[in-house]
């Protein structure tokens, strides 16, 4: 397996994740976006630590500590934009400007 | 060493005076009447000294060289040293009888005046710093002098600084003389790095090339003609009898002025030619075009101011014809009368309250003491025998005569036609003021910026023993002079200055309440504005020079400042730009950075 | 550093290539649909490529890890999201923001210089696969050997996230006053 595969993969899927953090209003979407990101990391880190034959698996290890994380940011990210929608009445990223230059 | 203190006496005296004459401090009238008689001795004590000592080295007659100390600059090194010559001990000697005929004059004329302590130390300044260039053995240490000068002429001038004009004058003063001394350091320049050293004994005897000795000598022309008020630099003296008659008659008159016939003398070996010819037709321009003005002039000061500028063209023109011991014997005679005159001008005017011709006359008996000094003085300038100014010019038109200058029938002709209008005008003077019917009445306020108007008689005695005492040199100096006398040049002299005289005196008799300066007709109007070269000046210099200057302020608050005010306001426009881009919006952020991050990684990967 | 061919591509290759297309092509419909609760489903499926992907890699562990966690709870908690805050089902054209543009350009210019770099520094690096390097016996022994700390740290990360989102979506807990 060459390893350019899995890791032209993960970028296309980080350039992915980015445009959608970028471009989508509803937090969610934004949120889903994050996690397209994380995974190709995840990816990234699987196809290496398999390439370099890690005795420690660092890399698959590593992964699963991502996963744990990812799954404690959407937690606590929706938690967030519960609350945010409790209070606004709104989850659109470009309304909640509260903090710009007036 | 009796040099050198000579020399530091008067200064000496003028640092006492401005430190010491108001201590301890106070400003009541008492306090002022205290300082006003302790500036008075430590103005006349060391003035007194120093001519005492002046005359003590004439009666020596030795030639004598003090070096002080030699100042190593790397190149061409300044020695700081005093020389006295027979020329120098000469002009020293009129510089401290004038000085101390000043000095105790204004204590009279001033006296009550707030500001005493620092006029009479500022003469003491001035005196000290004549000296100087009269006794420098080296070039730029007269330079020193020559520019203390300058300044105390500045301060003098502008004493009565509350009016407006004056302060003008004293500026005006300032610039047109400091337009000469540009020159006249630059002459320096030349001659002692041509001659290789700054030593006056050394310059004199160096071997420099006439192309050389031309530029340099034209360059310190260009000093003379700024100091000793010659065409075409000429125009601040009038204007500087704004200041007090004394000053007048100590700087405008007898000294300051002085000091470039003088340095012309000094360096007279070091002249060629050519630039005596460029001397000689400023000369022949001034002497008669400010003789014809001095007719002209209302005020009793200008009149005399011109007469100066006249006078001094003499000598200017003597030197240019190859007659230096005449021109130096005039100096010294002209100083004596010339300052006698101011003097007593300054009697009349603090008896009359005005400088103006036309609020005189017939002060023949009530100031009969002033009368009399006043016409040895005037005497003395038509050159009327015996008076001191009859030999002088004798010599003078003996030496143009005999003179194998190039120019030497415009210099001759030039100064007969001057004695003639010498003559004209100083009689005019002298019957405005002292004949026909009295007009003086006693004004109740002097004008600010006049002298003080005395109610009394005759002038106080601090100002009539001066007056007294320099009407003897007036008249006596003409017998001291060792050379011949020539009867053929004397003569005709003579009958020029007298027919000028004569006419004048026939004209007034004929309407005493009038001015003789009508017989001037339609030249009248030229004469008495001096010839517009002073509007002249003012359309070519003065007002270009203003126009670019307020060219140069719209400059500086238009484009300089404008560049600066614009920059603010750019910044602050391009950052309403960038407010824009403050909205609130986390997306944009995000945008903008990882854009910002792209750009430094990809800019990493190309160049690094 | 390795000799072996880019052409032809081994049976292993193809797959991952495949379900590397579906991962990628469902992720970019996950950014760009207009109906929310699609764009949950799309991420389903990628999230499924993925875990195929790491199968192909040897990584059998980590992929039922991510089939468990990120198919069965991730997802499953963003639909709940989407139901509580009330989310238009259905299609609706106001998911994109003004930024799109933008945002396309520096998605772009993030792929083309990750791979350029990518292809550039790993163009020659091969992976020998040998089956059970990731078996849930192995990462057991590695994590339960080597990792035990991390691991530790985590669970009280975790704590503490669970304890944070209690905290922030129940309304009757008020901050001290």
């Amino acid at each position: 397996m060459h390893v350019v595969y899995p890791a032209v993969v993960a970028a296309l899927l980080f350039s992915i994740g980015v445009y959608g953090v970028l471009a989508r209003r509803n937090t969610i979407l934004v949120l889903m976006s994050v996690e397209l990101m994380l995974n190709a990391v995840n990816l990234n880190l699987v196809a290496f630590d398999v390439w370099l034959r890690d005795v420690l698996h660092s890399g698959q290890v590593l992964t699963l500590f991502v996963i744990v994380i990812a799954a404690a940011e959407v937690g606590i990210g929706l938690a967030i934009v519960l609350a945010v929608f409790r209070t606004r009445k709104a989850i659109e990223l470009d309304r909640l400007r509260e903090l710009g230059e007036p | 060493m009796i040099v050198s203190l000579v020399v530091v006496l008067p200064f000496a005296g003028a640092v006492l005076g401005l430190l010491l004459s108001r201590y301890p401090h106070g400003r009541g009238p008492a306090e002022n009447l205290a300082a006003n008689k302790r500036a008075a001795w430590f103005g006349v004590l060391p003035t007194a000294l120093s001519t005492a000592l002046i005359g003590w080295l004439a009666w020596e007659n030795t030639p004598s060289t003090n070096v002080l100390t030699v100042i190593d600059t790397g190149g061409i090194a300044i020695t700081v040293g005093l020389e006295a010559a027979e020329l120098s001990v000469l002009t020293a000697m009129l510089v401290g009888v004038v000085a101390l005929a000043v000095q105790v004059y204004s204590v009279g004329y001033m006296r009550g005046e707030s500001r005493y302590p620092s006029f009479s130390a500022f003469i003491s300044l001035f005196t000290s710093a004549m000296l100087l260039v009269v006794f420098a053995a080296d070039l730029l240490v007269l330079y020193v002098g020559w520019e203390i000068m300058g300044l105390c002429s500045y301060l003098l001038v502008g004493h009565w600084w509350e009016e407006r004009a004056n302060s003008r004058a004293a500026i005006k003063a300032f610039l047109v003389t400091r337009l000469g001394d540009v020159g006249f350091l630059f002459g320096i320049f030349v001659l002692g790095f041509a001659a290789g050293s700054f030593r006056i004994s050394d310059v004199m005897a160096a071997d420099i090339p006439e192309p050389t000795l031309v530029l340099a000598t034209l360059l310190l022309l260009a000093g003379v003609a700024g100091k000793s008020a010659q065409v075409p630099l000429h125009t601040w003296l009038p204007d500087a009898m704004a200041g007090p008659t004394p000053i007048s008659a100590l700087i405008h008159a007898a000294t300051m002025v002085a000091a470039g016939i003088f340095v012309v003398a000094r360096l007279y070996v070091l002249f060629p030619q050519p630039t005596l010819d460029v001397l000689g037709v400023a000369a022949a321009i001034g002497m008669l075009g400010a003789a014809l003005a001095a007719f002209a002039q209302t005020d009793l000061k200008r009149v005399l101011a011109y007469s100066t500028i006249s006078q001094l063209a003499y000598m200017a023109a003597a030197l240019a014809g190859g007659a230096r011991d005449a021109a130096v014997f005039h100096l010294v005679t002209h100083g004596a009368f010339k300052a006698l005159l101011f003097l007593c001008a300054g009697a009349v005017i603090h008896h009359v309250g005005s400088n103006l011709l036309g609020h005189m006359g017939g002060l023949r008996r009530p100031m009969p003491v002033t009368f009399w000094t006043m016409t040895v003085g005037y005497a003395a300038l038509i050159g009327l025998p015996p008076a001191s100014g009859f030999f002088s010019k004798d010599a003078i038109l003996y030496g143009l005569e005999r003179s194998s200058s190039p120019i030497q029938l415009l210099l001759y002709g030039s100064a007969l036609l001057t004695v003639g209008v010498t003559g004209a005008y100083a009689t005019r003077a002298w019957l405005m003021t002292f004949f026909g019917t009295g007009k003086v009445q006693a004004l109740p306020e002097p004008a600010p910026g006049t002298a003080h108007v005395f109610d009394g008689r005759e002038a106080p005695a601090s100002m009539l023993w001066p007056i007294g005492v320099l009407a003897i040199p007036a008249l006596l100096l003409g017998f001291t002079d060792t050379g011949e006398f020539h009867l053929a040049p004397a003569v005709t002299a003579l009958v020029v200055a007298l027919l000028g005289a004569a006419f004048v005196y026939v004209i007034w008799r004929g309407a005493p309440e009038r001015d003789p300066a009508r017989l001037l007709g339609v030249f009248h109007g030229p004469c008495e504005q001096a010839f517009y070269v002073d509007r002249l000046y003012a359309a070519v210099f003065v007002r270009p020079v203003l126009a670019l200057a307020r060219g140069v302020v719209r400059a500086d608050d238009h484009v300089v400042d404008g560049a600066v005010r614009g920059t603010g306001r750019a910044t602050v426009g391009l950052s309403g730009l960038t407010r824009h881009l403050q909205n609130g919006n986390a997306q944009l952020y995000v945008t903008g950075l990882l854009a910002g991050v792209l750009l430094i990684a990809v800019g990493a990967v190309v160049l690094g | 550093m390795s000799a072996v061919d880019f052409w032809p591509p081994s049976t292993l290759e193809i797959v991952f290539l495949l379900l590397g297309l579906v991962a990628v092509g469902s992720a970019l419909l996950v950014v760009t649909t207009r109906q929310l609760v699609h764009a949950a489903l799309w991420l389903v499926l990628c999230f499924g490529a993925l875990a195929g992907c790491y199968l192909v890699l040897t990584a059998e562990f980590v992929a039922w890890v991510q089939v468990l966690i990120y198919v069965g709870a991730v997802v499953v908690l963003l639909l709940f999201g989407i139901m509580l805050t009330r989310a238009p089902i259905g299609r609706s054209d106001d998911l994109d923001s003004g930024n799109r543009v933008v945002a396309a350009v520096v998605a772009l210019a993030t792929a083309g210089v990750l791979v350029s770099v990518v292809v550039g520094g790993f163009q020659h690096a091969y992976a020998d696969l040998r089956p059970g390097s990731g078996s849930a016996e192995e990462l057991g022994g590695s994590i339960f050997r080597n990792w035990v700390l991390p691991f530790e740290a985590l669970s009280v990360l975790l704590l503490a996230a669970l304890i944070g989102a209690i905290v922030l979506s129940r309304t009757d807990i008020s901050g001290r006053r």
